[in-house]
């Protein structure tokens, strides 16, 4: 069940404009947030709270890359793979990122802490070779950096939990 | 004529922030709105973007004026003013600078777009991966509501507006201008064949305008400086304005450039990004992001404009530049490009859905020494029926894919006849 105090501010919301589904990909968004993804029963809730079935949800959800329907980590770590990026340096910072994190990209690392995805464009070329990690981007990677930022999100996710 | 840099969108630009209000009114911005919003008609402000030769920076070259003219004077209420913040091409990056330079312009540029088609909203569709810039927007819509740029009856003109910020999910079709309505509207967003045209019936069936980011913040100086100003910026006869060249790849200093339209592609490059990376000669470009045409060295001077970029086989595109040294093998870009385009059909139409990975894998094979003398042919045809599918996404697809087989044809079968990737 969706607690309140995510289902009030949300029906809010939707209540302040003319078509409710015009809010679906926020509402999609809050959910996963909340959920930490988008899973069946935040299908459903998404569809209660939308005037929409759960299947249209669905298929909005299945649409969007920045839409998980899976379990995803804390940090979903989005390398970009198109092809500045990958002119200048994709394959060895997926590499070095698949040896720091000990998976393969499409996997979450058993503390549940990171998952690594390829994605597309993301508009930095002219910091590339480049990733997002949450939607925040970094750019010019190498491995020193790319372990500072590791580095950096652990610490944050152990204070978060503290 | 103007050969010298001109900074017209970028020149509140600063190196870590934003301009801030008061900084873009410092430089002349939202200076006599109220005045302009009472005192001209719609008609006259369309009438001056027409004049004012602005074709629409997204992509697709469209009359800005010409666009706004076919919403009927007796058209429905409320009418849209959509700005498509949505740029996913490869290569593409210039809107996400212009956000982070001026996010006023852009809001003053809708205002004045919105009051041309007598819009009552406008909406912001910006893709998730810019969402600092999608904050920043917030913020300052807040702002410029606050000192009555927008709102309900801007300084007292009796013009009203609202804008507000749609987040999108992340997908490159909703860069198509149906497609992101439908996504907009809460739908699957693939795209619609017109008629009937988004502006006589699209959002919620009403008239709405799609206006990408770079077009609009061209409004407010065409509004204030005129239509002869603004073609004057161009360094070609056949343009206008400035153009913000999105450059990346082999040269020294990437980044997004603020030229006179028709400014030589070599010019670009050595005068304003640093040249090529030391060691790297020029072997290609593609001139206007991922769905151009390569543009071969031989086009090395070529102005960078709409008209002589067409004549030159290529297309302008975005104006994202992304350029190739000698040894960047041309069939691996291109197979990366096609691998982009697989990724992001929306899977709507069969030629599209089911083409593109056809060609990827033929690219795929070639590239790993797996190719045949035949399948040269049979990429030149699967390319052609791309043309096809059901909107521009197949046919922008095989730019790269058609001027490689074209221009680079003994590259791609140097690969067959070696058994691998010469580079």
């Amino acid at each position: 069940m969706l607690p309140v105090s995510v289902r009030k501010p949300l029906q809010k919301k939707i209540a302040s404009v003319e078509h409710a589904r015009e809010l679906a990909i926020d509402v999609m968004f809050e959910l996963q947030n909340h959920y930490g993804y988008l899973s069946d029963e935040a299908v459903a809730e998404a569809a209660g709270l939308l005037d929409m079935t759960p299947l249209e949800v669905d298929e909005l959800a299945t649409f969007y890359t920045f839409i998980y329907r899976e379990p995803v980590g804390v940090y979903v770590i989005h390398v970009c793979d198109s092809v500045i990026c990958w002119m200048d340096g994709y394959e060895s910072v997926k590499a070095y990122l698949c040896r720091r994190l000990n998976i393969d990209v499409g996997q979450t690392t058993p503390d549940g802490l990171f998952t690594l995805l390829p994605v597309c464009c993301i508009g930095y070329c002219d910091r590339a070779p480049a990733m997002l990690v949450n939607r925040k981007v970094y750019g010019h990677l190498d491995g020193a950096k790319i372990d500072r930022i590791i580095e950096n999100l652990v610490n944050e996710a152990v204070q978060a939990d503290q | 004529m103007n050969a010298t840099p001109t900074r017209i969108l970028l020149k509140n630009r600063r190196p870590e922030r934003i301009a801030t209000l008061d900084e873009y009114q410092a430089g002349g911005g939202y200076d006599g709105l109220g005045d302009i919003l009472e005192s001209r008609s719609p008609a006259v402000i369309q009438q001056m973007l027409l004049d004012a030769m602005l074709l629409g920076r997204g992509g697709a070259a469209f009359p800005t004026g010409r666009k706004m003219m076919t919403v009927a004077a007796d058209a429905p209420f409320p009418r849209y003013l959509v700005c498509n913040a949505d740029e996913m091409e490869p290569g593409t990056f210039k809107d996400r600078v212009l956000l982070h330079a001026d996010p006023h312009m852009l809001i003053e540029g809708m205002i004045l777009a919105g009051f041309a088609v007598q819009a009552a909203k406008g909406i912001i569709f910006i893709r998730p991966e810019y969402e600092n810039a999608a904050r920043i927007l917030e913020r300052e819509i807040r702002i410029a509501e606050a000192a009555g740029f927008l709102g309900d009856n801007i300084l007292g003109s009796g013009y009203s507006l609202h804008i507000g910020v749609h987040r999108s999910g992340g997908r490159y079709i909703c860069g198509e201008v149906t497609a992101q309505l439908n996504a907009l509207m809460g739908r699957r967003p693939n795209p619609v064949q017109p008629p009937p045209y988004p502006t006589e019936k699209g959002l919620w069936g009403k008239p709405t305008v799609l206006q990408n980011v770079e077009t609009l913040m061209c409004v407010p100086h065409i509004v204030r400086n005129g239509p002869d100003w603004f073609r004057e910026l161009a360094c070609t006869a056949t343009g206008a304005g400035t153009k913000i060249y999105a450059v990346s790849g082999h040269v020294e200093r990437p980044g997004c450039y603020e030229l006179p339209m028709g400014t030589p592609l070599s010019t670009i490059i050595e005068e304003h990004a640093g040249g090529m990376r030391a060691g790297a000669k020029f072997k290609a470009c593609l001139p206007g992001g991922a769905s151009t045409c390569f543009l071969p060295a031989e086009h090395y001077h070529t102005p960078m404009d709409f008209e002589p970029l067409k004549q030159v086989g290529s297309r302008l595109g975005t104006g994202a530049i992304m350029v190739f040294d000698q040894q960047t093998c041309l069939l691996a870009v291109t197979l990366n490009l096609t691998e982009f385009f697989t990724r992001e059909s929306c899977g709507w139409c069969t030629p599209c859905r089911e083409g593109l990975p056809y060609i990827r894998d033929l690219l795929m094979r070639i590239e790993n020494g797996e190719g045949e003398p035949d399948m040269l042919p049979m990429l030149d045809t699967m390319a052609q029926y791309l043309w096809n599918a059901y909107c521009a996404f197949a046919p922008g697809a095989m730019g790269p894919v058609q001027s490689l087989l074209k221009l680079f044809r003994e590259e791609v079968a140097d690969h067959i006849v070696r058994g691998g990737c010469p580079f």
